[in-house]
């Protein structure tokens, strides 16, 4: 479908945004020499192998103790040091959830609590591992910041960039292999949503893997005659919301779209600012009250309804609703 | 800061009891039993053992760090940052009343000086603690840690996580310390989770462990402390087993876990206060 597909974002190449987080934390690595690696024993998953090769010294394996690695992290930071934790999204947040509320969320700490293997597109592991409401727990958390990138070019960026925030972050990322589209050289923004398509009847708003699916979505709904607006809102806390209100101040309708629960994600960040502000339609793509299961990324994507053929079909029937 | 006798500070103890008890008495509400129990631990370590500046910044690059891990005893931690001057003796009045620096859990929120981390949910501070060490150590800081836990805290699963990692990376420029009062909220702890012989688990997690068997003494206690730090740098983490009781100045509050969270009654405080002389001068 993409290749007879006028897209306004193509790629040659495909790589998974672990790989963008680690190639990110090297980097971090090299300019701060304050930046310090911790690793619950999944140093090759999240790609954190080549900042311990280089720097030994600030490397830190923890063992499967994710509630001592987020303590030990939250501690280092005290005299200046900025942690870099990395583990699984589901054993980076609901697992420790306690603990990064305490000792760093309320206690204000400067640590980067790095998670891979988010959402349904972990694949073959099934639902155990699948986290989908870990953005709705970290949104929650007063002091935290939540950033979800779409591709290894971006991941890195903001890999890069929240080494040099001062604050709790987190930072969501995933395991397949995924088309890069974005700007190698891209300059990011903690907070700034990007406007990457610009269009009239519809704004599709998406983050993480979903933009890619955005980005082909909008190219299926033009070959139809309907001019659709891609926003890419990689930070979903604190959340561009002149951005979103600009936007749909414009298009009148809105869909989301994102590996996550409906409950506590994106679409509900983006639900509540509409109706404070600007009441319009939304639609949601994401997955609604339920777990995973075993599949490939693809499948489990058309299975769970959050493919472009879904946001196509969204944003259908959200300009049926204006 | 120069250097106190034991009898001075037995001296500073007493004050700092009347603090804890004055402090709780005015809200009705907090937990007197292992603050006052704790009492010499606090005195000894922030009158004689810690290198520590009460000019607070939270980075303390070449101080001794102390976290509190049993965040519920934040009374005793108050009043000896306070009599220590990290802050007035006055703000004492505050505790745990609205918009104050003095929560019912010691917390960074509205800054209060002295303290370095938010702790109340159990289980949680001896990680903090192991963090700052080992960032002491990769700054070449030769500063100690200490990090003091309750014994019924000791049923969390992420102490003893924290109890493997310390060994495995030999963090041995962390002295912790659990006050071993035997009690904890719902009853004795070899009713609620018998403990056993906390010894024998430190030593096979790789710990080099000392008991203080008198920890409601002052000589006692400060020669626990100095033993520990003889024992550090060594390669291991160092556990200092503090045996106090709970409740302990106060006749009627002693050794039992009914003070453990609630507050005297006027005439329980008059009577509490009645065997605690006023050293220093009240708040």
């Amino acid at each position: 479908m993409e290749k007879t597909l006028d897209l306004k974002f193509n790629y040659t190449e495909k790589k998974d945004t672990r790989s963008g987080f680690g190639d990110g934390l090297l980097e971090a690595g090299r300019k701060n020499p304050n930046v310090v690696g911790l690793c619950a024993d999944l140093i090759g998953s999240l790609k954190m192998g080549a900042f311990q090769k280089e720097f030994p010294e600030r490397f830190f394996q923890t063992g499967i103790a994710e509630a001592n690695m987020m303590g030990i992290a939250a501690g280092m930071t005290i005299n200046g040091k900025i942690p870099f934790t990395g583990t699984f999204a589901n054993f980076s947040t609901g697992r420790v959830y306690d603990q990064i509320r305490q000792s760093i969320a309320y206690s204000g700490k400067n640590v980067k609590i790095c998670a891979s293997h988010a959402g349904l597109t972990l694949g073959e592991d099934g639902a155990t591992h699948q986290i989908l409401e870990d953005v709705g727990m970290m949104k929650m958390l007063p002091h935290m910041t939540v950033i979800n990138p779409c591709d290894y070019n971006q991941t890195k960026a903001a890999t890069i960039a929240i080494a040099e925030y001062e604050g709790p972050v987190y930072l969501r990322f995933g395991r397949p292999s995924w088309p890069i589209f974005t700007d190698p050289a891209q300059k990011f923004e903690i907070g700034k949503a990007w406007k990457m398509i610009e269009g009239t009847d519809v704004t599709i708003f998406a983050t993480g893997h979903l933009v890619w699916e955005a980005v082909v979505a909008e190219a299926i709904l033009r070959s139809e005659g309907i001019s659709a607006e891609v926003i890419n809102i990689h930070t979903i806390k604190p959340l561009d919301e002149e951005a979103i209100l600009d936007s749909v101040a414009k298009t009148g309708c809105a869909v989301t779209a994102e590996e996550h629960q409906y409950n506590g994600g994106l679409g509900d960040s983006v639900a509540q600012t509409l109706a404070r502000h600007n009441p319009a339609p939304v639609e949601y793509v994401g997955v609604n009250d339920s777990f995973g299961e075993s599949g490939t990324p693809t499948q489990l994507l058309e299975k769970y309804g959050l493919n472009a053929a879904n946001i196509v079909a969204a944003a259908k029937k959200v300009l049926a609703r204006k | 800061m120069e250097k106190k006798s034991i009898e001075q500070l037995e001296s500073v103890a007493s004050q700092v009891r009347r603090d804890i008890l004055r402090m709780v008495h005015a809200v009705q509400s907090g937990h007197p039993g292992a603050s006052l129990g704790c009492t010499e631990f606090f005195v000894a370590l922030y009158f004689d053992q810690l290198n520590h500046d009460s000019n607070f910044k939270m980075e303390g690059k070449g101080e001794d760090l102390f976290f509190l891990s049993n965040g519920h005893i934040s009374p005793v931690w108050y009043s000896v940052l306070a009599r220590s001057g990290y802050f007035s003796p006055e703000e004492m009045d505050t505790f745990r009343k609205l918009n104050s620096r003095l929560q019912g859990h010691p917390a960074t929120e509205e800054g209060l000086p002295g303290i370095r981390i938010a702790s109340g949910s159990l289980g949680q501070g001896m990680s903090v603690a192991i963090g700052a060490a080992q960032a002491k150590k990769i700054d070449g800081d030769g500063s100690t840690v200490y990090v003091l836990m309750g014994d019924g805290e000791q049923e969390e699963g992420q102490v003893w996580e924290a109890a493997m990692y310390a060994a495995h990376w030999k963090v041995d420029n962390l002295i912790a310390t659990i006050d071993l009062n035997r009690q904890q909220i719902d009853g004795p702890t070899a009713e609620i989770m018998d403990l056993i012989d906390l010894r024998a688990k430190y030593e096979s997690f790789g710990w080099e462990v000392i008991d203080t068997l008198q920890g409601n003494d002052m000589k006692s206690v400060v020669e626990g402390l100095e033993k520990a730090k003889s024992l550090s740098g060594k390669g291991k983490p160092v556990m200092n087993l503090l045996h106090t009781e709970m409740g302990f100045g106060v006749d009627f509050m002693v050794g039992t876990h009914k003070w453990h969270g609630i507050a005297p009654s006027d005439e329980q405080l008059a009577d509490a206060l009645g065997q605690l002389p006023e050293t220093i001068g009240d708040f």
